[in-house]
């Protein structure tokens, strides 16, 4: 597998420009420029609001230095609060080339695209030397997320996702599983996995942090369609969750944005800290795609039973399909087919080996099937965690600097 | 013996999951446990093993997955209308809410 090197020492699988709108205000103006250049290797994100937020600027910073990020153009309307000048300063750190457009001195929408296709056919070139480099499994940061889940997805995508990750953290590589409000009911089991006692607890203590949190918010982390699949409680949907991490021992917890310190495998703490403040943790999918992805995941492991379709802008989604049924209808979307298990063509371990393969495909440059059909999702919001500050102070945080 | 339409995911379990959507009336028959259906099961969803009593735990994967707000009896659907959760309440859109 080749990789891109980037000046951190950090391997890429995907070489891209992002081009990024720092208040929707110039949403249209950044997302005019990626769809009139119609490349694959340039990728629209974002961040919506005007009022400043640590979270999101740290998450921009991290998601603008990704291992599969080359270049960057950032398309400010001027008078916005996001830091554009931090931003603007750990992307120059980080030796990228970066381009910044203020639509407010540009003269406006229709100069400011032309600049923007200008200057992001530029950054292409600009990047299209970087250095390849040989990858290994061991240089794989991998996440997971499950989206539509039904009651087939406990039983076949999610633990045939666990044994890859297994076969994985056995080759060296770093995993992520998150979303702890989808662990509500399996915080005891899922702590005797902890590398140590006390790593233990904090994960008994950060589950019980989101039941609180979504307790106040009303609602549990469970869709009208779960039930229809025939899920019926929060604990339900966790233990089937659950499964997507594994047998491994867990060596560490980390936040949004947060670098693993260390290789194995990640609980990622979604829920923010304190009283409820900004509305739900993760308001759909893709908002937990894009903390994993800014946690240094190169690739995204996406199980569904209903029936999800997303991909994601800078990491590429594999889907694998719980549901002999759902995968009938949308196997155009699907990846890999974990209804076999359902079926009893194939076993977990089998759907595992082939999850495996493909993660490997997709790392050397074949594209997943959300990557061919064009899906980029992107998604953004307010959070607000305890321990914010610079991002060298975040990744110091938190109890994965427990070990 | 495994049925070809219904799993048991672990010899704890009160329930068993359904692989292939099955109709009221059908045999279903494991080790040690034999029924008729009470209503038609899809994909994905639940059927009593045994007799469940009303404040038991629903046992999926060997672990509690909520408890029976009702007495249940051995063949029938366990979903939304006879269980819930210990500790989120779930919300749904009231379809396919259990027969």
């Amino acid at each position: 597998m080749k990789g891109f090197l980037r000046a951190d020492g950090r391997k890429g699988i995907r070489n891209s420009v992002v081009v990024v709108y720092l208040v929707e205000c110039a949403h249209h103006v950044a997302k005019t420029i990626v769809s009139k250049l119609d490349n694959d290797d340039v990728q629209l994100i974002g961040f919506p609001g005007c009022y400043p937020n640590d979270y999101s600027l740290q998450m921009m910073e991290k998601l603008c230095t990704h291992p599969n990020v080359g270049g960057v153009l950032l398309v400010s309307l001027g008078c916005e609060g996001f830091n554009r000048e931090k931003l603007s300063k750990t992307i120059i750190e980080s030796g990228r080339p970066i381009e910044t457009l203020v639509i407010q001195q540009c003269g406006g929408t229709k100069s400011t695209i032309e600049l923007g296709i200008e200057k992001s056919t530029s950054l292409l070139t600009n990047i299209s030397n970087v250095e390849r480099i040989e990858i290994f499994t061991s240089d794989l940061v991998i996440g997971t997320i499950c989206g539509g889940s039904d009651g087939t997805s406990g039983i076949s995508a999610n633990p045939a996702v666990g044994a890859c990750f297994d076969l994985l953290l056995n080759a060296d590589a770093t995993c992520i599983f998150e979303e702890t409000g989808e662990l509500i009911g399996c915080e005891q089991i899922m702590a005797n996995r902890a590398e140590s006692p006390k790593l233990g607890q904090e994960l008994i203590a950060c589950v019980e942090k989101a039941e609180r949190y979504y307790t106040k918010m009303g609602y549990g982390s469970f869709a009208p369609g779960n039930a229809e699949g025939g899920l019926t409680t929060q604990e339900e949907k966790s233990m089937g969750a659950y499964a997507k991490s594994g047998s491994s021992n867990i060596n560490g917890i980390i936040k949004p944005g947060e670098i693993p310190h260390k290789k194995g495998l990640f609980l990622m703490d979604v829920v923010p800290d304190g009283e409820p403040m900004f509305g739900f943790p993760n308001i759909s999918d893709n908002a937990e795609i894009v903390e994993m992805i800014a946690s240094g995941a190169l690739m995204i492991l996406f199980t569904t039973g209903r029936g999800s379709v997303v991909g994601s802008a800078i990491s590429p989604v594999i889907k694998v399909c719980a549901n002999p049924d759902t995968y009938e209808r949308l196997s155009e979307d699907m990846d890999v087919n974990a209804g076999e298990i359902i079926k009893g063509l194939k076993t977990v371990n089998e759907i595992g080996d082939i999850i495996f393969e493909s993660v490997l495909k997709v790392a050397s440059g074949e594209k997943s099937k959300s990557e061919e059909l064009g899906h980029k999702e992107f998604i953004l919001t307010y959070k607000k965690f305890d321990i914010t500050g610079s991002p060298q102070k975040i990744e110091s945080i938190g109890p994965s600097c427990l070990s | 013996m495994t049925d070809r339409k219904f799993l048991l995911l672990n010899d704890t379990d009160n329930i068993l999951v359904c692989c292939q959507a099955a109709s009221v009336g059908e045999l279903v028959k494991l080790t040690n446990v034999e029924f008729i259906l009470e209503s038609n099961i899809d994909l994905g969803h639940k059927v009593a093993r045994n007799n469940i009593n009303k404040g038991q735990h629903i046992i999926r994967y060997g672990v509690s997955i909520g408890s029976a707000t009702v007495d249940i009896t051995k063949g029938s659907h366990v979903h939304l209308h006879n269980m819930k959760s210990d500790y989120i309440p779930s919300h749904t859109r009231q379809s396919k809410a259990g027969e």
